[in-house]
């Protein structure tokens, strides 16, 4: 899957030098660098990419430390897991809309506290979204990494060990939370930390929510590309190739920066850890982990349901809470070709996911038989391509696509999906399949078993679970791409995100309800999927699994 | 202007000759059969995708053409498309048939050769449109010559909520004063936005003494004088808009929720039949009307033009055709649907014909083709495109 990442980024650094031969220019030249150093926005753009990456990632991660330090083990803590786990499926633009509807001046925070409360009969004209720090656009990076960073770390979790840690720790008179931080952390944050990385890469680069939350005056540096790269003057796409590899160089940087403060957090987490102090920001901690957990799965359910709520609404005024009057006008407008382009959502996912599930298991299967690991280093590999700013390789991909005339139609599609999906299947199967008890195998090949007997009639029987539960991530993740499709579709191809953030820049509320709300269920419906089969499946064998 | 050198040096010495020709129109009608059109189209607003829906399904059912509505964000990213495909060489079947299209755009695309035709002029609808009433021949005061067909007219109006502004204004000064009044409760779109960079030249052609300088093309001695104007009265108004300037919204449409919530009073919108349409879907209240100033407001045509690398043009010129039907123009100036103007001149057709037009209530925001006034005529697009550019520097990176 390096392939793509490495033929988009040749792509983008040779235009990046004034090198374009298609459109009769040739380098080397620094003078697109010159054209991006003399945008008057580049500073701003720069410094909101930076900070919302970093602000969003270090929040996110604070959070759920917070959550799982004061909370694993307890019935909230299992509530809260069942609530957010659900929530990692939604897509980033719809949760986006979610949050917009919810905070803006006019949206539903304030209709619930107006007038009573705040005195408004007219929304207050103060800035929300769209803010020049990108505050708005942090919280709904936020809102979605917290679901994705606590699972991580549940995960994680398993191979720590935390309970006999903890104990220790709580009998010598540590709290709760400082004893976990002190002892548990560490190991977990090891094992969490490419994660971790990926949302900070993710959040630097991302385009959906930055065009439905951020600032326009000027934009990220993401969606300055993408509007360079979309620039009739081909003299701007040699800039927004400039500006791709500067995003490349910010990502790296921040990463540098990042893995050097774990060093200084180390250190100084290590004298703090030896001072033996008991610390008294337990109940703080923990108050403030929970609270900011149920917050932001709070705010993702009540921005679906403000979708649901606009999908059906009639005239709807201000202050009021709930429309004037509801219809299916909007159900009737746009659900007939909202469904087809679900269609095409759906064909799309299942090429790409099912492609990457072939792959991944084979890949695993020739792990299993040969006896070899996937090491440390297999591992950067296939987080690379998450770890690549996604606007710093898919425009050079798609110029390659084109000069080889093979970047029209769905099948290119469903390759730069692949990109994305590959990883995440792999890293949700990959845990559970090499976790299984490998003695099975030795019993049914005593038995006269050939390795693909045991395979289908063994394996995977036994590991239905796992495999359903890693084609919905994959669905997710296929439905919720919005780049990939927009830039290697060539705009032929249109699936329910991309037909989503368009809408968004008409807004139009209804018929972005509809969408999102659909754009939703289409990544919801396979984890349901993955609940229920099994369920079934093995109704009179349950002893199969686990 | 680097971008239209660069287009002027790709201009390579294809002569376009109208191939499929679109006088022999059973030819066409014939080649037409079973092609499917890609038209590249504005995809932000919902009752233009329903009405597109809508002829794709007309189109279908009377010619065998299959239309597929390639919804954009912005015009200018189709034109990159043509672009990259001549780089490419990708001459015979391109990813775009039709494209909704006119002013720079235009003007840049008919420059390097990138357009099919000419054809519009031979369509057989061609006869019942209005050549002399209407600017349906020369597009932002670049000549058409057939390189593209008109569908409809626009002309900017402005809309208030006469419930909390009941007066209207007379002329951009006086907006001024308003917005100074009332703090807040105006925006336009976003330039590039093409409403928003509509906004700036409605302004300019407002408050300059000789607007017929906007109809030669900007130069470095004329631009920034004639200019000086705009930029002073913008730093005049952006601290009194809305969200004190530091945020837009993004297109036209995305205002109507804006004045349905009480957040804007005033806004502006380049279809004067699109307030009632708005209130028909519950996305306006019922207070809002629309006004255009003393002096007359900027009016123009949209048209479709079809790249020169169509693999179905015979099918392309079809639906432009269908366009310009009594039948498609009707409806799309019933502001239940879209409420566009038409190109069309009532006095060439047929009495039935007039009659679907004399049916339809404009609604009750919709101003009378009376009331609408003089039309003020587009600037020459180098100033749309100088303005827009420096809005973008002086406005939008903020500094």
């Amino acid at each position: 899957m390096l392939g793509p990442v490495i033929a988009g980024l040749y792509g983008t650094v040779l235009p990046a030098f004034g090198h374009l031969p298609a459109a009769g220019l040739t380098g080397p030249t620094l003078d697109p660098f010159r054209s991006l150093f003399d945008w008057g926005g580049l500073g701003a753009a720069v410094r909101l990419s930076v900070t919302t990456g970093v602000l969003a990632t270090g929040l996110s991660l604070l959070i759920v430390s917070f959550i799982v330090a004061g909370w694993s083990g307890t019935r909230s803590f299992r509530v809260l897991e069942r609530l957010l786990s659900p929530l990692l499926s939604v897509p980033h633009a719809a949760a986006a809309f979610g949050l917009a509807f919810l905070i803006v001046p006019s949206g539903w925070l304030a209709r619930m506290t107006s007038p009573w409360l705040t005195g408004w009969d007219r929304p207050p004209d103060v800035l929300i979204v769209q803010d020049p720090l990108g505050l708005a656009m942090v919280a709904g990076l936020v809102v979605k990494e917290v679901p994705f960073l606590l699972l991580m770390m549940i995960a994680a979790m398993g191979q720590a060990q935390p309970r006999r840690s903890l104990l220790v720790a709580q009998a010598l008179g540590y709290g709760r939370v400082t004893g976990w931080l002190k002892t548990v952390f560490p190991r977990v944050y090891a094992q969490i930390r490419l994660p971790v990385y990926v949302v900070i890469g993710y959040s630097m680069s991302v385009v959906d929510v930055a065009v439905i939350l951020g600032p326009s005056t000027p934009p990220t540096l993401s969606v300055q590309i993408v509007k360079w790269m979309s620039d009739p003057d081909l003299a701007m796409r040699l800039t927004g190739a400039a500006a791709a590899l500067l995003q490349f160089a910010l990502v790296v940087g921040v990463l540098v920066a990042w893995w050097l403060g774990e060093r200084v957090v180390a250190a100084l987490g290590r004298r703090w850890i030896a001072s033996g102090r008991r610390g008294q920001t337990d109940t703080p901690g923990r108050v403030l982990g929970l609270w900011f957990g149920a917050l932001s799965a709070l705010s993702i359910l009540l921005g679906l349901a403000s979708l649901l709520v606009w999908s059906f609404a009639a005239r709807w005024t201000f202050p009021n809470v709930l429309p004037d009057g509801f219809t299916l006008r909007s159900w009737d407008r746009h659900g007939p070709s909202a469904i087809a382009t679900m269609g095409e959502t759906f064909v799309i996912a299942g090429a790409a996911v099912g492609l990457a599930l072939v792959l991944v298991l084979g890949c695993l299967e020739a792990e299993h038989r040969g006896g070899r690991q996937f090491g440390q280093r297999g591992l950067l590999l296939l987080y690379l391509p998450l770890l690549v700013p996604q606007t710093a390789f898919l425009p050079g991909l798609q110029t390659m696509l084109l000069s080889i005339g093979a970047d029209m139609g769905q099948m290119p599609v469903v390759f730069a999906h692949l990109v994305f999906v590959l990883p995440y299947v792999f890293l949700s199967l990959g845990d559970p399949w090499r976790s299984w008890d490998a003695r099975n195998a030795t019993v049914a090949q005593a038995l006269g078993a050939s390795p693909w007997r045991v395979f289908w009639a063994v394996r995977l029987p036994m590991l239905t679970r796992p495999v359903l539960t890693a084609l919905a991530v994959g669905v997710a993740v296929s439905v919720g791409q919005y780049l990939a499709t927009l830039l290697i579709g060539g705009g032929r191809v249109s699936t329910l995100t991309t037909e989503a953030v368009a809408l968004s820049s008409g807004g139009d509320r209804r018929a972005i309800g509809v969408y999102g709300l659909l754009q939703t269920l289409a990544a919801l419906v396979p984890f349901t999927v993955a609940l229920i089969v099994p369920t079934i499946l093995w109704r009179n064998r349950r002893g199969l699994h686990d | 202007m680097k971008y239209l050198a660069l287009m002027a040096a790709l201009a390579a010495p294809s002569a376009v000759l109208a191939n499929p020709d679109p006088a022999d129109w059973d030819a066409v009608l014939a080649e037409a059969d079973g092609q499917t059109v890609f038209w590249n189209a504005w995809g932000g607003s919902t009752t233009t995708n329903d009405f597109i829906a809508w002829v794709g399904e007309r189109v279908a059912e009377d010619y065998g053409v299959i239309l597929e509505h390639v919804k954009l964000t912005d015009t200018a990213d189709a034109v990159t498309r043509v672009l990259s495909e001549k780089q490419a060489g990708e001459d015979d079947d391109g990813a775009i048939d039709m494209i909704w299209i006119n002013g720079a755009n235009f003007a840049a695309m008919k420059d390097a050769d990138l357009l099919f035709g000419p054809f519009a002029e031979q369509l057989p609808n061609w006869a019942v449109v209005d050549v002399d009433g209407k600017t349906v021949q020369t597009d932002f005061t670049v000549p058409v010559e057939g390189y593209e067909a008109p569908w409809a007219m626009a002309q900017v109006v402005f809309v208030h909520n006469t419930d909390t502004m009941p007066d209207t204004l007379g002329s951009m000064d006086e907006l001024l004063d308003w917005a100074q009044a009332n703090p807040g409760r105006f925006s336009y779109p976003q330039p590039p936005d093409f409403l928003g960079s509509t906004f700036l030249k409605q302004v300019l052609v407002d408050i300059i003494e000789d607007p017929a300088v906007l109809q030669e093309a900007a130069t470095d001695e004329t631009y920034d004088d004639v200019v000086a104007p705009l930029w002073a009265y913008l730093d005049a108004l952006t601290p009194h808009l809305w969200r004190s300037g530091q945020a837009y919204p993004a297109t036209g449409t995305a205002m109507f929720p804006l004045i349905n919530d009480g957040e804007l009073d005033l806004s502006i919108s380049f279809s004067p039949g699109a307030a009632s349409t708005a209130i028909a879907n519950f996305e306006l209240p019922e207070t809002v009307r629309t006004f255009v100033l003393d002096k007359g407001t900027i009016g123009n045509a949209s048209f479709v033009a079809i790249p020169y690398n169509s693999g179905s043009a015979a099918g392309a010129m079809v639906v432009a055709n269908f366009l310009m039907s009594p039948e498609a123009q009707a409806r799309a100036q019933d502001p239940n649907i879209l409420g566009y103007g038409t190109v069309l001149d009532m006095a060439k057709l047929s009495e039935d014909e007039r009659a679907a037009f004399d049916a339809l209530e404009l609604g009750i925001a919709t101003l009378s083709p009376a009331e609408l006034g003089t039309v003020q005529a587009e600037p020459h697009p180098s100033w749309m495109t100088r303005v827009t550019d420096d809005w973008v520097e002086r406005y939008g990176t903020g500094q």
